[in-house]
């Protein structure tokens, strides 16, 4: 049998690149749905003399070892009756209502069953879910995390993109290795880099737990991430722990005074195969529960490396969202996701994490990509360098504070110099290894790793070991620091360290703001209660968020016309009415010659009036040059000259580029051709429009010419520009009679 | 956070880059002490966190263990590890060590592992 090639219409959909994204028909055996699977169990609790005896249709004597340890550690028992008895629907409403505090929700949030939040939590549509992050996440200031990584574990360039990715506005710096055992320098690397871009910047480097634990230990990192939770027995024992391992782990972070979250996302045990029949949303429920239960600040969730499974399905991605809104409802740091690239489609990605960026979470990404794709050793990320200025502009059109900030380039390139020159000191001081200033160099200026040619691969692996060897810890780092002049950098580098003293950033959400100052659930809680409350950017805030490096002012397109080299256009005395049928009047806005020189199309104001009157000599025509100084409406400025013109035709030209042909009986409003579109106007339409003028002096009626078509965003590129040009039109209007005006 | 004192009993006030460059501190100078711990315990139950709270306080408990040694228990944890009997006697070691909320949490898990097939053969 030959198939038949699909119909053009479906040839051409099938080409789009949300089609190289694969979708899934809901498979609930293979635990292949996002809401209802087969065996989520109804919610349900027995407590018997202080002691849960059954909890979501399980006895305590059938409890896996995930249900054990909820059971015993993570509910509430003082509150448990009381919430497990409110109807669903009834809290669901609570959590989109202002007249619910946050404090009480939580308060009975606690006492609730996996199966009790999962059951609440998926009757919230996705505008709602919206709400329930703004009102419920813990931290009121919104913050973002960025992934800083490399495909051959640089130093050099880890340290100049953690500075840079600081410049940026990330409080958060997760790296981590293709090479395991590089892990120890990236650490390092990383934590300079960090210092040299901001205080107070936290930084991770993801590696097996223990050896992550013992990077803590030495101070070369100031937080952990990547402890991972699984929402069914099977799949927790194969990622070799168990809750009371996860639960020990917690506490020897907490121990040396480390922050620590922890990692869950749906669709990871149905990604590895063992999700016992249950939906995505409800074995993250238990995940959540559990990190509750051993007592982790926060979670990391939103799919993260299954993140791509959950948005295979019906729903996926909304439950991806309420799996972050459930972990604020436990009442810890939600990291939300927007992680690992779920979606081949910039449409699609962009719509899976829109709603949390207006919401607003303790980390919008949990992990941003502030590298190139090919150097995320995560894989690529949701978000990724090529979209920070996408992003930045996101927080500009909805006035909303998604943590990153606009760097100037000057500056990045001042911190990228000098977080090299760190590491350098650092490393050769250490005896870790000695980097050529031509890698230095390459360093700073690379976009990536293709971008370095100079690098020498083993050296990180060199590095790595003999940190590991000779007992590196970060008191090395920040002495070697002090020794070679880069006091700023261990000044911050130290002040990491005695943030474990005084062990205020292990509460719930923090984060340090450039003044140190811990941003908590404690020192900072949202207490969103409505609209005109909660988090409100303070001044200057909003104006970083307001001012990207692309904006332009009136003044500053003036100063770039008043730079034009040419200015070949002069007056030449006052203008009269002509009575020769070959005169062809060219009207000129009052601008022409004073304060505009080039159009919006780049050909500057003199070449496009060469043309149009090389267009009339073509036609036997003359063309006079006239400013007509009492209008700005291009309509006018073609009337006034046809009114002047011997042959009663006239062109008219803006001197931002938009042209006409006149006649002297059409209303104002009317013309014979128009090009409306500036910025495509070439130099050869201007002659066409010249000539075509001639034609219609002479009595003729040529073929008009017609706009060149674009499908590009022409008025989003130039509009911006269109309104400045017409002020400075505007402040050149005067009560001057026509002018006659000549090129020299 | 200048009153405070490390684990060493140093203030956190006497490290200073100054006194790092000389050698002066170690680790400990720079590592939370149990009472900080205990004080943040207090904070995250007041901010409706009990779970955080006791996490706080198994942590104090460990602040006086080594390194090693905390690494070797988190060891012991995992799957198909240790038998019920070996957690019973680490929990007895870390009860001999003050840390009786650890203690608790090893001999949980050695009757949870027995129950669920998580200990070694």
């Amino acid at each position: 049998m030959t198939t038949k090639e699909p119909i053009g219409r479906f040839r051409f959909m099938n080409e789009q690149r949300v089609n190289l994204d694969g979708f899934a028909t809901p498979a609930p055996e293979l635990g292949l749905v996002a809401f209802n699977g087969l065996n989520d169990p109804k919610p349900s609790i027995t407590i018997k003399e202080n002691r849960i005896v059954e909890m979501d249709g399980r006895s305590e004597s059938d409890f896996d070892s995930i249900d054990e340890f909820i059971a015993r550690h993570g509910i509430d028992l003082s509150v448990a009756i009381e919430a497990m008895a409110i109807d669903d629907l009834d809290f669901a409403r609570r959590l989109v209502d202002p007249n619910h505090s946050r404090a009480d929700i939580v308060r009975l949030s606690s006492g609730m069953t996996p199966a009790k939040l999962a059951a609440v939590l998926s009757k919230l549509s996705a505008a709602e879910l919206v709400i329930a992050m703004t009102k419920m996440r813990a931290r009121r200031t919104p913050s973002n995390q960025a992934h800083v990584t490399n495909r051959s574990d640089d130093p050099l360039l880890l340290a100049a993109d953690a500075a840079t990715a600081a410049a940026f506005g990330f409080r958060e710096l997760e790296t981590t290795v293709p090479v395991a055992a590089d892990a120890p320098s990236n650490a390092v690397a990383v934590s300079i880099g960090a210092a040299v871009g901001s205080p107070g910047v936290l930084v991770q480097c993801s590696v097996e737990e223990s050896a992550e634990l013992a990077l803590g230990m030495r101070g070369l990192v100031s937080y952990a991430e990547t402890v991972s939770l699984y929402g069914t027995e099977q799949i927790f024992i194969d990622g070799d722990d168990t809750p009371w391992s996860k639960a020990f782990l917690t506490s020897a972070y907490a121990s040396r005074g480390i922050k620590m979250r922890v990692t869950s996302g749906g669709g990871s045990e149905a990604l590895m195969g063992g999700a016992e029949k249950c939906s995505m949303f409800y074995l993250e429920a238990r995940c959540v529960a559990l990190a509750r239960a051993i007592g982790a600040q926060g979670v990391q969730n939103g799919g993260i490396d299954s993140a791509a499974v959950a948005g295979a399905v019906p729903g996926g991605v909304r439950s991806l969202m309420a799996e972050n809104v459930m972990v604020m409802l436990r009442n810890l740091e939600a990291c939300t996701g927007n992680d690992a690239l779920m979606s081949e489609s910039d449409v699609r990605r962009t719509s899976r994490t829109h709603p949390i960026f207006i919401g607003g979470s303790d980390f919008i990404n949990s992990g941003f990509g502030s590298i190139q794709r090919y150097d995320n050793m995560f894989g690529p990320s949701q978000w990724n360098s090529e979209d920070i200025d996408d992003f930045l502009a996101m927080q500009r059109d909805w006035g909303v504070d998604g943590g990153l900030r606009t760097a100037d380039e000057v500056e990045v390139e001042r911190l990228r110099r000098r977080a090299t020159e760190a590491v350098t000191a650092v490393y050769s001081w250490l005896g870790l290894g000695d980097f050529s200033q031509e890698w230095a160099d390459q360093a700073i200026d690379a976009a990536g790793s293709k971008d370095i040619s100079s690098g020498d691969l083993m050296l990180p692996l060199t590095a790595a070991r003999t940190i590991m060897e000779t007992n590196v810890t970060m008191l090395d780092v920040i002495a070697a620091l002090a020794e070679n002049g880069f006091d700023l950098e261990a000044q911050r580098c130290l002040d990491m360290l005695k943030a474990r003293v005084a062990g205020d950033y292990l509460q719930t959400s923090a984060i340090f703001d450039e003044e140190m100052n811990v941003l908590s659930l404690v020192t900072d809680p949202n207490e969103y209660s409505g609209p005109g409350t909660g988090y409100q950017p303070t001044s200057s805030r909003q104006n970083e968020i307001d001012t990207i490096r692309q904006q332009r002012s009136v003044s500053d397109l003036l100063a770039e016309q008043q730079s034009f080299d040419h200015k070949n256009i002069f007056v030449k005395g006052s203008a009269e009415t002509s009575y020769d049928p070959r005169d062809v009047v060219i009207g000129v806005s009052p601008a022409t010659g004073k304060d505009i020189w080039v159009t919006l199309s780049g050909l500057s104001l003199a070449d496009a009036i060469s043309e149009v009157l090389a267009g009339l000599e073509e036609e036997g025509c003359t063309g006079r040059i006239v400013r007509i100084n009492d209008s700005l409406d291009l309509g006018m400025i073609g009337l006034t000259a046809a009114r002047l013109s011997g042959s009663g035709v006239s062109v008219g030209l803006q001197a931002k580029g938009t042209a006409l042909i006149h006649r002297r009986d059409l209303a104002p409003l009317a013309n014979l051709e128009l090009y409306s579109v500036a910025p495509t106007i070439t130099r050869d339409l201007y002659r066409m429009m010249g000539i075509n003028a001639g034609r219609h002096a002479k009595g003729a009626t040529p073929e008009p010419v017609r706009n060149p078509y674009s499908d590009e965003a022409i008025e989003a590129r130039y509009h911006t520009k269109v309104v400045s040009l017409v002020a400075i039109e505007r402040n050149c209007v005067n009560s001057h009679g026509p002018e006659l005006m000549e090129l020299r | 956070m200048n009153n405070q004192k490390g684990f060493s009993g140093k203030n956190v006030s006497e490290v200073t880059v100054e006194s790092i460059r000389r050698g002066d501190i170690t680790l400990d100078d720079v590592r939370i002490h149990p009472e900080t711990l205990a004080m943040q315990a207090q904070v995250a139950r007041d901010n409706g966190n009990p779970q955080l709270a006791e996490n706080f306080l198994r942590a104090a408990e460990l602040t006086s263990i080594s390194d090693e040694v905390v690494m070797g228990y988190y060891d012991a944890l995992r799957p198909g590890r240790s038998t019920p009997q070996q957690l019973i006697e680490i929990a007895n070691e870390l009860e001999l060590k003050g840390a009786i909320k650890n203690a608790e949490l090893f001999k949980q898990a050695a009757d949870v592992y027995a129950r669920r097939g998580l200990a070694a053969k």
